[in-house]
């Protein structure tokens, strides 16, 4: 799949396009800097159309320039009457099959990868062991239930770096879209019926920007999520600690006792799940401690908590937890918050993305105690990077 | 002669008459009043949602009202700025390009005209009856059908209202424009601008019903407990896009082959040559519209619709390239050898031609199926699409109204400010809209009511806001340009462009018979055809004799207003079953009126021959 279509994306390294491009946005949120299986391929496709395109444009704006500067009215010849030209069979015929020729470039490799992207079926030798996630999406946050695994976060969804991740996506209210532009592209969640299904594959660690792309009511543009791809190692522990999580642990300090309780008491547990739990009317809080931000979009510290939990409308309008719950003074407020931030099931966080360690996945590491040190070497350097 | 007694004639005389005009150049004036009204609307609406996105996490406007600015703007700019533009400038030019002295049907234009407005009006009735539509123009449900407000229900039966208006506008200009010509206009000699409204017409014929049905099953789910689009009871929400964009997409070419046509009428005009293959460009407007029906999955690329699915619209729509190719390259030969003379219009035209071209490219880019899941509803198709539709549609707008001003009031705008107007909107044009195709790829959604710090966003979205204000005083100075010419009120003579088409062929003020004697068309570009043979002016395809001319009606305004208030007890019958009264009063007035139509026998008059002699000796 890659072959011709790479070497085009050589061709246009040395031309600068790819570099002008990729400095466009964020590392972790652009389209242009793809960390990711699905979105290379994308950006391969978009550098083949933007080439074609700019020579058409070339093309235009030549015969443009040239025409406005040459035949522009000069003085003295208001009355010259132009040859009345009916047109020319030669020259039409030109700009019909050239025209035909480039779309059919464009279109060979965009019906390859409409048919690579879209196919979820997973490799035969991997079939089982495949990472089936369901999405489900509501106004305004994301849930992820790991179907094969018996974990379900909210907001936040881990996955290995090694392999393609298979999701299920669906919608519990109005349409969504899900979309990590660094990764790949996005796909629509409908409601009830009509699941679609999609993978990704992220080739980096990072904690990557994911983004709801289909207008679904007031808070649309705060419905974020994060991705945090971790090396398989890394994901495996994840799993591990996820999987064994004790939803009745007992907090260690005295306010995130008092929070525990504040949170049974005024109605949070009714939404909102501790432990793996099928999705609910509120995001899963399992790994709440973990989390990069608050609902989303606000700076994850006790302060963006307690603020949110006293006025949730005011950060997300027309979010489904406003007036659902008793009112809290800030001292309620901040005992849940110390119990939320308590939340760490595991030893794996955001912070293993972004450290940059590679941890090999158990099962590979076993195989490689088979081979000699160079493979390893190579493992080393790809963590380097 | 008898303008100067219609400038004495009182405020009151003078609404009177346009109220139950069914003249098409006063009808064109009509849909010109109320097509600017509403694209000054959208435009103040477009301002809010730059001032909103000129930075980062800005709470300028809240997040509830910022989804209604944005449906509205979307909505009126489609619905009621463009198409009514666009038709002003048909309803101006259309029969007097085929030497028709009316419309087919001059009751029907008047009913399409108050049916638009009356629609139009009901829909922004929303700003003040509990918030304005809030689910986007594409009202996709069943986000548009939880809407809790009203707003919805007003999109629903104010598009309705308005749609049924401009179907009949459609169908009205089919049966002028295969009906009405002057003998020797074959169709291989209509003038390019009546050959793009002829086209936009079938589109309308074809493309508005599929609307009809989806709005109607959304006023069904929404007002009388329908399921169409509730997945829990078995309805399926899919079924509002295919609807929704099976009119969507013809209707980007409804309103953009008209632009096309403009250009085509201008370049010649100012290149002092014929259109450059002219059958080639008949041939690619036909086939755009053609194609323009089976692309509309296009903007459905990522609903799921599958691999099989998404390949087949994408090489479709890629196709769609080809005649827009043509056109463009057509363009460009025409002035190739000619004689430019870069008036405003023409100052348009060659604005318009790079930026149309870089609107085609990036749809073709679009059209890409699987890197369109990348771009799909994000910044980038914000960018494409006002890259085609005012690179394209706006701008041939102005450039149409400039060109034509002459013809339809008898003065020109100016030509010093106009190219200022031009520079001012272009480069704000480009400022606005360029810069977002990066947004999206950046990672910005379209639609978004804020975006936060830190995204790498803040500095395109305030080019972007500074380019939206220049546009702005761009779309003033044009207003401003209207009211300076209309104060100063000097006069033109009636082809002061050195015209080629039939509609430079008639005295101006134009006559509210168009044509005294129905003129003999001898081959394309009819008015230059004769200019070259030395005789300056069309040779008569008839002996002078009584013209049949339509009475004025207040019917039309009439029919409109019952379906108004009809709409107004429809949408209100949910609260309490007693707005089934008002209901029931509107549909009376319709009903009605159009039984009174139907019974009584409106002939018409005749404007004599010997009133025409006479009038013939003061007028050339």
């Amino acid at each position: 799949m890659k072959g011709w279509m790479g070497r085009f994306r050589a061709l246009f390294l040395l031309s600068g396009l790819t570099l002008l491009l990729s400095g466009c946005g964020k590392p972790y949120l652009s389209a242009l800097q793809p960390k990711g299986e699905g979105s290379e391929m994308l950006f391969n496709l978009m550098l083949l159309s933007i080439g074609i395109m700019i020579f058409v444009f070339l093309v235009v704006i030549i015969i443009y320039t040239y025409v406005v500067l040459k035949f522009r009215q000069k003085k003295g010849q208001e009355d010259y009457i132009p040859k009345q030209t009916e047109g020319s069979h030669l020259l039409e015929t030109v700009w019909t099959v050239i025209p035909i020729i480039l779309l059919l470039i464009l279109a060979v490799p965009t019906v390859q990868y409409t048919f690579a992207l879209s196919d979820t079926t997973p490799d035969e030798e991997v079939e089982d062991d495949a990472l089936w996630i369901e999405v489900t999406a509501q106004q305004y946050w994301w849930h992820f239930n790991y179907k094969d695994l018996n974990i379900q976060t909210s907001q936040e969804l881990y996955i290995p770096t090694d392999q393609r991740v298979y999701l299920e996506l669906t919608s519990l209210d109005v349409i969504h879209s899900f979309w990590i532009p660094t990764i790949s592209g996005k796909m629509d969640t409908n409601p009830i019926e009509n699941k679609n299904q999609m993978w990704i594959h992220a080739y980096e660690e990072d904690v990557y920007w994911g983004k709801c792309a289909e207008l679904c009511g007031p808070s649309h543009s705060l419905m974020d999520f994060k991705v945090v791809a971790v090396s398989p190692g890394e994901f495996e522990q994840w799993v591990e600690d996820m999987q064994n999580v004790n939803p009745d642990a007992e907090p260690e300090t005295v306010a995130a006792q008092e929070g525990r309780e504040l949170f049974q008491e005024n109605s949070c547990a009714a939404c909102h799940a501790v432990g793996s739990s099928p999705v609910a009317v509120g995001p899963n809080l399992t790994s709440f401690g973990d989390r990069t931000t608050v609902a989303g979009v606000l700076e994850y510290d006790k302060e963006s908590i307690v603020n949110w939990l006293m006025d949730p409308e005011k950060y997300k309008p027309g979010n489904q937890m406003t007036k659902k719950y008793p009112e809290l003074d800030e001292e309620e407020a901040e005992k849940i918050a110390d119990y939320l931030m308590s939340l760490k099931p595991s030893d794996i966080g955001p912070d293993d993305a972004e450290d940059g360690d590679y941890i090999k996945a158990q099962k590979d590491e076993d195989n490689n105690d088979e081979n000699t040190s160079e493979n390893n070497n190579e493992e080393n350097t790809e963590d380097q990077q | 002669m008898s303008t100067h007694a219609a400038e004495k004639r009182s405020f009151g005389a003078v609404l009177w008459d346009y109220l139950t005009t069914v003249d098409h150049k006063k009808i064109a004036v009509l849909y010109l009043i109320g097509g600017g009204f509403f694209f000054v609307l959208g435009g103040l609406e477009a301002m809010l949602i730059r001032i909103q996105l000129i930075s980062p996490d800005n709470e300028f406007i809240s997040a509830q009202f910022y989804n209604e600015v944005m449906t509205m703007h979307g909505t009126t700019m489609i619905f009621l700025a463009a198409m009514p533009l666009l038709f002003a400038l048909m309803n101006a030019v259309v029969p007097l390009q085929i030497g028709a002295r009316d419309v087919a049907f001059p009751f029907i234009n008047a009913l399409g005209f108050w049916l638009f407005a009356f629609g139009g009006i009901l829909l922004n009735l929303s700003w003040f009856l509990g918030g304005a539509p809030d689910a986007g123009w594409t009202a996709y449900a069943p986000l548009s059908i939880l809407s809790p407000h009203h707003g919805i229900d007003f999109y629903a039966v104010g598009l309705q209202i308005s749609g049924f208006g401009t179907l009949m506008a459609g169908i009205n200009f089919l049966v002028t424009i295969i009906n009405m010509r002057a003998p020797g206009m074959t169709y291989m000699r209509m003038p390019l601008f009546t050959w793009t409204t002829f086209v936009a017409s079938v589109l309308i014929l074809f493309a508005f019903p599929p609307l009809t049905v989806g709005l109607f099953e959304m006023i069904f789910d929404r007002l009388f407990g329908a399921n169409f689009f509730k997945p829990e009871m078995g309805g399926n929400v899919i079924i509002w896009e295919h609807l929704f964009w099976i009119f969507g997409h013809p209707e980007v070419y409804i309103l953009v082959l008209p632009a096309f046509g403009i250009f085509s009428e201008i370049i010649p005009t100012f290149s002092k040559k014929r259109l450059f293959g002219y059958s080639s460009m008949v041939f690619a407007t036909v086939l755009i519209a053609f194609l323009g029906f089976m692309v509309w999955a296009h903007h459905m690329f990522t609903v799921g619709l599958g691999p099989i699915a998404n390949s087949i619209f994408a090489v479709a729509t890629m196709a769609i390239a080809v005649p827009t190719g043509i056109k463009i390259f057509n363009w460009l030969l025409t002035m190739w050898g000619g004689n430019i003379r870069i008036t405003t219009p023409m100052l348009y035209a060659l604005g318009f031609i790079p930026s149309f071209t870089v609107g085609g490219m990036t749809g073709v880019m679009l059209a890409a199926a699987a890197a369109d899941l990348q771009y799909h509803d994000s910044y980038f198709v914000v960018a494409h699409f006002h890259y085609v539709i005012v690179g394209g549609v706006v701008l041939g707008v102005l450039a149409g109204l400039t060109y034509w001003w002459p013809r339809m009031f008898g003065t020109m705008l100016d030509e010093k400010l106009g190219k200022w107007t031009f520079w001012i909107f272009f480069i704000g044009f480009h400022l606005t809209f360029f810069i977002q195709h990066f947004l999206g790829l950046m990672g910005m959604p379209r639609r978004y009511w804020k975006f936060l710090p830190n995204q790498g966003l803040d500095l395109g979205n305030l080019i972007s806001t500074i380019g939206a204000v220049l546009m702005a005083v761009g779309a003033v100075m044009f207003v401003w340009n209207i009211i300076k010419t209309t104060v100063k009120g000097e006069k033109v003579s009636h082809d002061p462009w050195d015209g080629r088409t039939l509609e430079w062929a008639v005295p101006s003020p134009t006559p509210e018979y168009n044509f005294k004697q129905t003129p003999l068309v001898r081959g394309l570009d009819p008015l230059w055809v004769e200019k070259m043979e030395g005789n300056g002016k069309m040779i008569p395809a008839e002996p002078l004799g009584d013209i049949h001319m339509p009475n004025s009606s207040f019917l039309p305004f009439m029919m409109s207003l019952g379906l108004f208030i009809a709409g107004i007890g429809v949408i209100y019958q949910v609260d309490h079953k007693a707005w089934w009264i008002v209901a029931a009063i509107g549909f009376i007035i319709t009903f009605g009126t159009m039984f009174l139509r139907s019974i009584k026998d409106d002939l018409g008059y005749h404007i004599h021959k010997e009133d025409l002699e006479d009038e013939g000796a003061g007028v050339k």
